[in-house]
């Protein structure tokens, strides 16, 4: 068949809400543009332990330390759940992570930010979490089954990662003083960061209808950075801290927060690899791959041993 | 045509390198095989597909189920099965193949008219 009827008959499928499933065809670069999508939504959650792995040893009780390992697991499956989602448009699981290790495919800038104390912990899960899943909510109806299903999946297990977030930090509010400067200035620094997690502002993103078209996105960038930041600054007042930006404030008119200005520039320098933590998440996670490489060897060699014992007899 | 989007989507990052990965995955000969997991969240019920995943052995993919797909009671069963020895059916010829079942009516319970008089059937 020529490639414009399929065209069309795809497009249809997507305007009629019928999923995409891997043996459909798909135009090349939609196949292409999920690949890049959804391996690097996977090395962000592969790469994200790395920052709250760094407490699991000095988490402040028994109780916050398994809540914490309980998390930090669930990321790992969230990876897995994608990394499967991405390999169903034929891009194999080494070909993803060489291209992370190599620095080919991105992952979450706000990963390569440092965790410098406990608040940090709480600040992730509220802010970072939360972001995350003002992100992946919509992904949920994205046009691609395998996706959409793995994004329900990690849905249901995000909220208790940002409710012990907000936990963390509402213990340490109603702390002492030092607890309670803890809490502010693991949310000044967590702030800007998460707000950047939504992307570059709408007009700097001239593609997005393309994407819509698709329904892989179903909301801009804009949008959703928005709904986040109206959320946010009443859920702080149930802390009694503040967000760090003095134009934060309410527009009756619009019906939302205006807030002030994002600094693009740290954007873009941390995205080109020249945050405080690239180098070393990166050196992590090949460490992890390198030094992991004769277990993989050797399950594979007692596998075969064992199937070839089994022929014999 | 140029049909790649330049666009951030999930979060940050990914907007100006070109996606890799081909239309048939190079068959890698280091990977552990990929296996399809079926889990029985209840018993009574069928099993239902999750997902899959890379295992050396049966053995572990049970195992490696166990910790990604069953870690809030998700599940009472699981099968793993090797993913190449899944055959499935093709969706270009979903039309052939599913069509003749849509003119067959009278394969549905309401499609016979009855007395309301007539109870219990
Ligand atoms: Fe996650
Ligand atoms: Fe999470």
């Amino acid at each position: 068949m020529a490639i414009a009827p399929l065209e069309a008959r795809f497009q249809e499928k997507i305007d009629r809400d019928i999923k995409i499933e891997p043996k459909d065809w798909m135009p090349p670069a939609y196949r292409q543009t999920l690949i890049r999508q959804i391996s690097q939504h996977a090395h962000s959650e592969i790469v994200g332990m790395l920052p709250e792995g760094n407490w699991i040893t000095r988490a402040p009780s028994l109780k916050r330390k398994a809540i914490l390992m309980a998390k930090v697991q669930d990321e790992a499956g969230h990876g897995l759940y994608l990394y499967s989602a991405a390999e169903t448009l034929g891009i194999s699981r080494d070909e993803m992570i060489t291209q992370l290790h190599t620095g080919k495919a991105k992952y979450s800038s706000i990963f390569n930010y440092p965790t410098l104390s406990w608040a940090d912990m709480g600040a992730i899960g509220w802010l970072v979490d939360g972001a995350a899943i003002m992100n992946q909510v919509p992904l949920c109806r994205t046009s691609y089954g395998p996706y959409s299903r793995a994004m329900i999946r990690v849905c249901k297990e995000e909220s208790f990662h940002q409710r012990q977030g907000f936990d963390t930090l509402l213990v340490l509010s109603k702390g002492t003083d030092a607890q309670k400067a803890m809490c502010q200035d693991a949310i000044n620094r967590w702030w800007w960061p998460s707000l950047m997690m939504f992307g570059p502002p709408d007009d700097e993103s001239p593609n997005t209808q393309q994407s819509m078209q698709w329904k892989i996105k179903r909301f801009t960038n804009d949008e959703l950075r928005q709904r986040f930041v109206d959320v946010i600054a009443e859920q702080i007042k149930l802390l009694g801290m503040t967000l760090p930006d003095p134009d934060l404030r309410w527009n009756e008119e619009r019906k939302h927060y205006d807030f002030g200005a994002i600094n693009w520039d740290e954007f873009w320098q941390v995205l080109k690899g020249n945050g405080p933590c690239n180098q070393q998440r990166l050196d992590a996670r090949r460490k992890a791959w390198d030094d992991g490489a004769w277990v993989r060897d050797a399950a594979k060699a007692y596998a075969n041993k064992v199937r070839l014992k089994k022929e014999v007899a | 045509m140029d049909h790649t989007i330049k666009m951030n989507r999930y979060g940050d990052y990914g907007d100006r390198e070109a996606a890799g990965g081909q239309q048939e995955a190079k068959a890698n000969a280091n990977e552990w095989p990929l296996w399809e997991v079926f889990i029985r969240s209840k018993q009574g019920l069928d099993h239902k597909h999750v997902g899959s995943l890379h295992a050396a052995d049966a053995q572990m993919a049970i195992e490696n189920a166990r910790d990604v797909y069953t870690r809030r009671m998700e599940g009472v069963s699981i099968w793993v099965v090797e993913s190449k020895h899944i055959h499935a059916s093709n969706p270009d010829e979903a039309e052939s193949m599913y069509d003749p079942a849509s003119d067959k009516v009278y394969r549905h319970p309401t499609f016979y008219d009855l007395p309301d008089e007539v109870k219990h059937m």
